[in-house]
């Protein structure tokens, strides 16, 4: 493999990798927070197609990324609203969220504009453009760094950035503010958070919510950034590999981010190359695929490392009366 | 005391759930822009109007029968095996590998080795998720998930790669030999002389359904070991201290759940198809689990919704053809509605339910 293919791999990687990562930060936060969500899919679909929908129809991306968080929030206000206020099982709820989004999408997709549940296809300010980083010309000449930064860094869209920065702001909210450790001790016990006098039931609305925006920021970028528009079943497991890549990342912030890329890469691999041959053995396309699910499977086996997941995670919290 | 009557429980719940979530998916039908009502009755006309569509609404339905129960055992034991979708496809696999296998004279024959082929093959995809939940404590609802993405993907590289017929195109195994071809409706309805459509995929897999509702309900109801299933169900320490092995159960839980969406492929792959083809589970692993929500885990209850799904499915089929406006994707708006109504938002209709009863048993007392 040269440098260049090297280059156009990292470089796919990033692209490939946002998305699950803002997805994963979502499931972060809501999981930390107690309520499991394996709705992430589902809210990602529902963002990508209203964002792609209202950035066709207005000819802005804002516009269309507003209405992706929104349809995604409104997803997660439903899942909050089963799993806290009804106190219903979060799995199930996550279920319905992820085939009403598959259905929905399509339906009012081919109602608005009738091409078999796709959206028209987007362009110019309909879309997220390419960012060039500060200085990305100057040191491209540089041997190994200015590729590296010129390439692979440099020159995508704003929402790969909103990703990256998510990573650290996480971080920092749930690590180093109250609001973060309440979230965190909320999901571990909620009957301490309740006693110290903050309310269960806020914390976790505020938590299922963030989860809402930040699938809606990784639904906006797949159908306005990563495409030019939506397609049917777009998000094609993406929701499912983030939830894999936050149990890869044992509910951490920065260890996610290493997961993402991880899978981010496999999947730029697996595109780039129909089979991969490994001193003499041929690996399967397929195998590639189903890479991050069999680690998540060995990861969960606790053979490799443990990870333990918050320890009040899906249990709905009921006050003594 | 109960806070309200076992009919109210069983039968107005439920009730109430279905009318919901037809109420929101009337409104979306009317948002798309068209008649809901007038939708509602080419459902029905699509799916019992005619013996094709009976033949497709039984057909569907029987699959429905097999990964609902599948989800209803497990749920028993406080299992959520969302895993059905693979452990269908694995067993498909599995029931295709005995009818390729042999040259099978006669299908009475063949049935009862495929079924055993299918059986094992599905128990066996849930045999290491189980054995993690039940050994590791790895959450059994993420690694069933990640068991239908690696099925899928086993499923293609076998299709495209092993066993695909050479020179031929399509990924799909060579035609099951006609000793392993299932009698279909038609076939049953001849030998009493009714005609039936010819067309419809209906076949003997159907009585096999419901054999398997019957054996269920004995299993968890009338055995000893369907008594330390729902024990450990209610309350694993209570059931620890009489003396069950949770390892056991969830073991043999998930073994049974997974066997019995393995049983699909009887119906879809040996009963219609007679090849094994990608995709052949077509979702309906996940709608084993409206069945199972919606029936309230009861075998009789599981076959009445996967009726009410079958009709779903059949007339949904009928509907994007007589309405192009609503497209196929209702069913699964449809689908996501029941699942939340009655699983979800349970507490919702239930809370209101039960003060009603209270207020009404005050009153008359």
């Amino acid at each position: 493999m040269d440098f260049l293919t090297l280059i156009q791999i990292l470089d796919a990687t990033l692209r490939a990798s946002t998305p699950i990562l803002l997805a994963c930060l979502a499931g972060l936060f809501s999981e930390r927070a107690g309520i499991f969500d394996i709705g992430l899919e589902g809210k990602m679909l529902a963002a990508a197609f209203f964002s792609a929908a209202f950035a066709a129809i207005y000819g802005n991306v804002w516009i269309g990324l507003a209405a992706g968080i929104t349809a995604s929030m409104i997803l997660a206000l439903i899942h909050a609203l089963a799993s806290i206020t009804f106190r219903g099982n979060q799995l199930i709820s996550g279920v319905a969220i992820n085939f009403l989004a598959a259905g929905m999408t399509v339906l009012i997709g081919d109602t608005w504009f009738q091409l078999g549940g796709r959206t028209p296809q987007l362009n110019g300010p309909a879309r997220f453009q390419p960012l060039s980083l500060p200085f990305a010309e100057t040191v491209k000449e540089v041997p190994l760094v200015g590729p590296l930064y010129a390439e692979v860094l440099s020159g995508h869209t704003l929402l790969v950035y909103v990703g990256l920065l998510a990573v650290p702001a996480s971080w920092y909210i749930l690590f180093r503010t109250r609001f973060g450790l309440r979230l965190r001790a909320v999901g571990e016990n909620p009957a301490a958070v309740d006693t110290a006098g903050v309310s269960v039931v806020r914390l976790r609305y505020f938590a299922v919510m963030i989860a809402g925006l930040l699938c809606g920021v990784a639904g906006a970028y797949l159908a306005t950034g990563l495409a030019a528009g939506f397609v049917k079943e777009m998000t094609a497991g993406r929701g499912f590999i983030a939830l894999a890549a936050l149990i890869f990342a044992k509910w951490r912030p920065w260890y996610a981010l290493s997961a993402c890329l991880l899978f981010g890469l496999l999947d730029a691999l697996g595109n780039r190359f129909q089979t991969l041959s490994v001193g003499g053995f041929v690996i399967p396309n397929q195998f590639m695929q189903a890479l991050p699910y069999i680690l998540t499977v060995v990861i969960l086996a606790g053979f490799v490392g443990k990870a333990i997941p918050p320890r009040a995670g899906g249990q709905p919290y009921v006050k003594e009366r | 005391m109960d806070k309200m009557p076992k009919w109210a429980d069983i039968l107005l719940i439920p009730l109430i759930n279905l009318v919901l979530a037809l109420a929101v998916s009337a409104l979306v039908v009317l948002y798309i822009g068209e008649n809901p009502i007038e939708a509602m009755v080419i459902m029905l006309k699509g799916a019992v109007g005619s013996s094709s569509g009976w033949g497709y609404t039984l057909y569907y339905a029987t699959n429905f029968i097999f990964t609902g129960l599948a989800v209803a055992v497990a749920f028993h034991a406080r299992l959520f095996n969302i895993g059905g979708e693979g452990q269908a496809y694995i067993g498909g696999l599995g029931v295709a590998l005995v009818c390729l296998s042999v040259d099978w004279p006669h299908w009475a024959l063949a049935l009862p080795a495929a079924i055993v082929g299918g059986a094992v093959f599905g128990a066996a995809w849930a045999a290491i998720p189980a054995y993690l939940q039940a050994r590791r404590g790895s959450h059994i609802v993420i690694t069933t998930i990640m068991f239908n993405f690696i099925a899928s993907a086993l499923m293609v590289y076998l299709l495209v790669e092993v066993l695909k017929v050479p020179g031929n195109m399509s990924p799909e195994t060579a035609r099951f030999p006609k000793g392993a071809f299932l009698p279909s409706a038609y076939d049953m309805f001849n030998w009493i002389g009714i005609p039936f459509s010819r067309s419809a995929p209906l076949n003997i897999a159907f009585f096999l359904a419901i054999l398997c509702c019957f054996l269920v309900w004995v299993l968890i109801w009338r055995t000893r070991l369907g008594y330390a299933i729902r024990a450990y169900g209610h309350s694993e320490d209570a059931a620890v201290y009489a003396g069950i092995s949770p390892f056991k159960i969830t073991m043999i839980a998930m073994l049974v759940s997974g066997a019995l969406s393995g049983l699909m492929g009887i119906n879809a792959v040996m009963g219609e198809a007679e090849r094994l083809v990608l995709n052949n589970v077509q979702g309906a692993g996940f709608v084993g689990i409206a069945v199972a929500l919606m029936g309230r885990s009861h075998p009789f209850g599981v076959l009445l919704a996967a009726l009410l799904f079958g009709v779903l499915y059949q007339g949904g089929a009928e509907l994007e053809f007589e309405m192009p406006a609503v497209s196929r994707e209702m069913i699964l708006v449809i689908q996501a509605l029941v699942i939340l109504f009655t699983g979800a938002l349970d507490n919702m209709v239930r809370a209101p339910v039960e003060k009603l009863f209270l207020h009404l048993r005050k009153g008359a007392a």
